[in-house]
């Protein structure tokens, strides 16, 4: 992630304090995390205290204080994808990423996440990357749509 | 500024506009119990300790004192049997978290709490926000805030800050209920800039607190 496409984001509101959340939210979605020299940087520029900052970034979870992968795969555990077999899903994907939920690879390439009801229960299970839902998902399909992303 | 007369505790209070009820109360004279409430702070509402009953046009409702606005003919109850019951819960509850601050004993002795009711999560932080509001409100410093939520919302000093603010300063060591801002200050120190200040002289002398609730306050 170019530090360049981070500044940009953070000159846009520059003097606006109101719009914390907004900068920050650009900024996870470009970058997928929130390193804190970053967080200093918007701190500085939005003229807001850093601890306030700090609050919100570790207040939600849509900010990740960590590291997180280019592609972002949940795949979903509630309980109709569960009876639908998410957890031999979950084993390929486990497999295939050789990541556990809520880790990240050392490449950056994939964050696994295990999210409970996803709110697509009559196409489970499902699996999501990035945002784009892949329902029926058996683990031969899965290892399939995994291969598609870089 | 107009006066307005309400009564509280079948007294009769005189307010001004733009009053609490609990800011009526205390000029009364009338002592209702505050965990969170500071003079120097705005008000807000976290404690809840300070609930009263309160009764307008024949409704009786709960409300904390230090947020609601005193108005005219509002008749106010700081003691009942549903209002010591709701401050003792919650006396409980935050024993939980810190079974011995002398406030919270206190309190527990006059409202009859039993510090053992739940199970002891000792993280002796009762989440006030008396030093993270104090050090954005009066210090203007910001060296101190929350971080996460729910049940891992905890304050946190900024170590970029606190080293260079929180050691000629520590005004907030005092003013928290449970020695637990000064406990998290030296934590920081000791993880992100251990020895930095022995180095440095104290640029001014700090307040010197001798004791706080019997427990000895650092003063360097």
């Amino acid at each position: 992630m170019s530090e360049n496409k981070i500044d940009s984001i953070i000159e846009k509101y520059r003097g606006k304090p109101g719009a914390l959340i907004h900068a920050l939210t650009e900024i996870q979605h470009a970058n997928h995390w929130l390193p804190r020299e970053v967080l200093h940087k918007v701190a500085d520029a939005l003229e807001v205290p850093f601890s306030q900052a700090m609050q919100i970034a570790s207040f939600y979870k849509t900010f990740s204080l960590t590291p997180k992968g280019r592609h972002e795969v949940h795949v979903c555990t509630g309980m109709t994808c569960h009876l639908r077999g998410a957890a031999k899903l979950m084993e390929k994907v486990q497999e295939l990423t050789g990541l556990q939920p809520g880790e990240t690879d050392a490449a950056a390439k994939f964050t696994l996440e295990a999210g409970s009801c996803l709110g697509s229960c009559s196409i489970g299970p499902e699996l999501i990357v990035d945002g784009k839902h892949y329902g029926r998902m058996s683990p031969e399909k899965a290892e399939d749509v995994l291969n598609r992303y870089e | 500024m107009t006066d307005m007369v309400l009564q509280i505790d079948g007294k009769d209070v005189t307010a001004s506009t733009g009053m609490t009820v609990l800011q009526a109360a205390q000029q009364a004279g009338i002592n209702i119990p505050t965990l969170c409430h500071h003079a120097q702070l705005e008000d807000y509402g976290g404690c809840r300790l300070c609930m009263v009953e309160v009764e307008t046009r024949g409704r009786t409702n709960y409300v904390v004192s230090c947020l609601y606005p005193a108005e005219k003919g509002l008749v106010v109850r700081t003691r009942s049997e549903k209002v010591d019951k709701i401050r003792r819960v919650i006396i409980e509850e935050l024993m939980a978290h810190a079974p011995d601050a002398p406030e919270l004993v206190k309190l527990a002795q006059e409202y009859g709490a039993d510090r053992n009711r739940f199970e002891k999560e000792a993280s002796f932080c009762v989440l006030c926000g008396l030093c993270v509001r104090y050090c954005a409100e009066v210090k203007q410093k910001h060296a101190v805030g929350f971080i996460e939520n729910g049940p891992m919302r905890e304050i946190s000093f900024i170590p970029e800050l606190a080293a260079k603010e929180c050691w000629n300063c520590q005004e907030c060591f005092a003013i928290c209920p449970t020695s637990y801002a000064q406990a998290a200050y030296l934590l920081t120190e000791a993880l992100a800039f251990p020895g930095q200040r022995k180095k440095q002289a104290p640029a001014v002398k700090p307040q010197p607190h001798t004791t706080f609730g019997g427990i000895p306050v650092i003063v360097a």
